[in-house]
């Protein structure tokens, strides 16, 4: 693995061996000093066109758990705000040699073109409607760490899901991790065509509410409704949020997921987000791991050098 | 009455010496048959066996034709000439087996006035093929005025668009074929409703839904394509389709054609040779307005072609610099080159694949098809005495392997990187000037 663009590029034992270096990650993170020389010498550069404060600091504690440097290039305040392309600022982070570039972007693709222009290993944090495979990583992880796997387990991911990298990449994750996925939205919500996935598609919240084993719900801006994608924002409440009466409904091992920042009150009610089954900060918890095993993977000990095709040895300080 | 202006010609042949094309096969709309042919001056002046004169050139196995027209060529200047230029684009062009192209009007400032028409104009002068130029239907082509088409087609202007974007307003559009059929003029419409497109970078489907890209359905063309033609039905105006890229569109050309309405499309080589697919790698090269449809779309463009219900393979030759092509996909500006592979791709595409064309077929569709539909009245003309010598020369049988450089323009975002195609342009005559041979451009 050079890359992580999208959970498209990874196969299910691949996926299934991230999750289980997790493990180890969590681990790490568990102990007093949480803190291994796994990644010393390696430089990670976060690269973030696009505000997110807890992906990227997800991301930096992350590296510097594995004792990996980190540098963050801060787009607002640098070359980028004078009109410096991407691929010049690529090129200039190449050339101060980083080993890997953790890149958001509000455009989808950026990832995958940056990866074309550098050595580095290119991490994608989030691009446009595309993918967040490490949200997908880490929300598959809490799923697994709950309910010992995916396999046969049934999933539904509630909301804006056109819009979504959150729910294309977990899309992707759960159902190559063997769950069965059902997306729940009004068809304006929905991409108008669904022939890439093996999803299914109901209208209805509560007739899938009883047999769920996770409902995921994804974030609603509150700007759809001047679009015309739903009518109000109330009306979306109605009939697609997870409300406390809903949420007695479901079964009483079912999990209640949100990738954040949550709008209380809107796609989950403020008692719910409280709920003992609601594990939105244990994601949080689980993604700073993800992360790590992702940086490991890429940058760690037994990664083939593009350049040699040979296993580069660490060091040893 | 606005009085026609004649602009000064540009240079022709040498009319002291007799240039022979020997031993190929001339193809034009009289039909096919094997003669050399000797030009002088501007001028075709004998077409017949064994014929010799001062400069022979061996095309025996090729194909001589009326040389390609182009109804839809992006220049970039004025404006862009970073990106092209009218000297680059013509250079290509002729490289490409074309005599002549139709700039058009999305330059800076746009072609919306007869100073600037002038300007192209003159600069075509100079130029390895001839230019002719649109004009824009709305002043700046913002659609909310009309542009003064009586001056513009006082200087020759045949064809009038807001080509990279449609005209939105339903009665200005009626105004402007009003206006125009009163001209004589064609109006050519890029048919997208912006309301359904804006903000789009790539055809609504499986592979926008798959890459998280706003998409923009086929039915944004459509639905424009259905009012122009309901809106030339009303007002007897003479339209011309671009770029026409959906089965949707096909069939209601197809069905107003058959209703006895003047109207005439034409497609571009990409939207019958890629599709959307293309898009995977979020390489803006492969990003176009109207964008890359699907494998059903790419046929029923190749089908239409066949069957002439799309009469003209228009280029769209839209360059861009590599920077703007290395924008992010949803902020990289559409387009992509297609002057010096339009006569190749047609060939692999029509002729070799499924749609089975003759090559005559494929060069009515390149050439005097064109030339009729912009009224280029010396190009597209049959190959015998007399006629202007406006002719390229055709080796069909040259395969070849598209390269990465863009050739003669000055951009480089090629589409077919790696493509192996067949049918290669030996030689291209412009008013009589050998502007190509044995594919050099000569200037």
């Amino acid at each position: 693995m050079r890359h992580l663009l999208a959970v498209d590029d990874l196969s299910r034992d691949e996926l299934e061996g991230i999750l289980e270096l997790t493990d180890s990650m969590v681990e790490v993170s568990g102990r007093s000093i949480p803190k291994v020389p796994a990644l010393r010498g390696r430089t990670v550069v976060s690269l973030f066109y696009e505000d997110s404060t807890r992906t990227r600091l997800s991301f930096d504690s992350a590296a510097k758990r594995l004792s990996a440097d980190t540098m963050s290039f801060a787009v607002s305040s640098s070359s980028v705000s004078k009109g410096e392309s991407i691929r010049d600022t690529v090129e200039t982070i190449e050339a101060m040699g980083m080993d890997a570039i953790v890149v958001r972007h509000r455009s989808s693709g950026v990832p995958a073109q940056i990866a074309r222009w550098t050595e580095a290993s290119v991490v994608n944090a989030g691009d446009g409607w595309h993918q967040h495979p490490t949200q997908a990583l880490l929300d598959a992880y809490t799923i697994r760490d709950h309910l010992g796997g995916l396999e046969g387990r049934r999933i539904a991911i509630v909301g804006d899901v056109v819009h979504s990298r959150v729910a294309r990449s977990n899309i992707e994750a759960f159902t190559r991790l063997g769950a069965s996925v059902v997306l729940v939205a009004p068809p304006t919500l929905l991409p108008s065509d669904l022939t890439p996935w093996d999803v299914e598609v109901v209208e209805d919240l509560d007739a899938v509410l009883g047999d769920l084993d996770v409902c995921y719900l994804l974030r609603i801006q509150r700007e759809r409704a001047s679009e015309a994608l739903v009518p109000t924002v109330r009306e979306y409440t109605a009939r697609f949020g997870l409300t406390a009466a809903r949420a007695r409904r479901l079964p009483s091992h079912a999990l209640i997921m949100h990738p954040g920042p949550m709008n209380r009150g809107v796609e989950i009610a403020g008692d719910v987000a409280e709920h003992p089954n609601a594990v939105v900060t244990e994601q949080v918890a689980n993604g700073v791991a993800v992360r790590m095993a992702v940086l490991f993977m890429l940058l760690g000990p037994g990664r083939l050098d593009p350049a040699t095709q040979r296993t580069t040895v660490e060091v040893e300080a | 009455m606005i009085e026609r202006v004649a602009l000064p010609d540009r240079p022709g042949g040498d009319d002291r010496v007799d240039l022979v094309l020997r031993g190929g096969v001339v193809v034009d709309a009289t039909g096919e048959r094997s003669a050399d042919v000797v030009v002088r001056g501007r001028e075709v002046v004998a077409v017949g066996p064994d014929l010799s004169g001062d400069v022979v050139l061996d095309v025996s196995g090729c194909v001589v034709s009326p040389g390609l027209v182009d109804l839809h060529t992006h220049l970039r200047q004025p404006g862009r000439e970073e990106a092209e230029t009218i000297e680059s684009g013509s250079r290509a062009a002729a490289l490409g087996g074309y005599t002549a192209v139709l700039a058009m009007p999305n330059t800076t400032p746009a072609i919306d006035s007869a100073a600037v028409v002038r300007e192209v104009l003159e600069l075509g002068r100079a130029a390895c093929c001839d230019v002719h130029s649109s004009g824009a239907i709305t002043v700046d082509r913002a659609g909310e005025q009309l542009a003064p088409m009586a001056e513009m087609a006082a200087l020759g202007v045949t064809l009038f668009t807001d080509d990279g974007t449609g005209v939105q307003d339903d009665l200005l559009m009626r105004r402007a074929m009003e206006y125009g059929r009163g001209l004589d003029v064609t109006l050519a419409q890029h048919c997208e409703v912006s309301a359904l497109s804006a903000g789009t970078c790539m055809h609504e489907g499986e592979w926008s839904a798959r890459l998280g890209l706003p998409g923009q359905p086929a039915e944004a063309e459509e639905l424009m394509v259905m009012r122009d033609i309901a809106l030339a039905r009303l007002t007897g105006a003479r339209l011309h389709l671009l770029h026409m890229s959906t089965a949707g569109s096909v069939a209601m050309i197809a069905a107003a054609r058959a209703g006895g309405l003047q109207l005439t499309a034409e497609a571009a080589p990409h939207h019958f040779t890629l599709t959307d697919a293309c898009c995977a790698g979020y390489d803006a090269t492969f990003k176009v307005h109207p964008p890359l449809r699907g494998d059903r779309d790419v046929a029923a463009v190749a089908q239409g072609l066949a069957d002439n219900t799309i009469s003209a393979i228009a280029t769209d030759h839209a360059p861009h610099c590599p920077e703007d092509k290395e924008l992010p996909f949803d902020q990289a500006p559409p387009g992509m080159l297609g002057l010096e592979y339009a006569l190749a791709l047609a060939i692999t595409q029509l002729v070799d694949g499924p749609a089975g064309m003759p090559l005559a077929e494929v060069l009515a569709r390149l050439s005097w098809q064109p030339a009729a539909i912009a009224r280029m009245e010396r190009h597209g003309r049959p190959v015998a005495p007399g006629e202007p010598a406006n002719l390229c020369v055709i080796d069909p049988e040259a395969t070849w392997t598209i390269d990465a450089s863009g050739g003669a323009s000055r951009s480089r975002n090629v589409p077919y990187v790696g493509r192996e195609v067949r049918g290669r342009v030996r030689h291209t005559i412009c008013e009589g000037v050998l502007v190509v041979r044995d594919q050099e451009a000569q200037q």
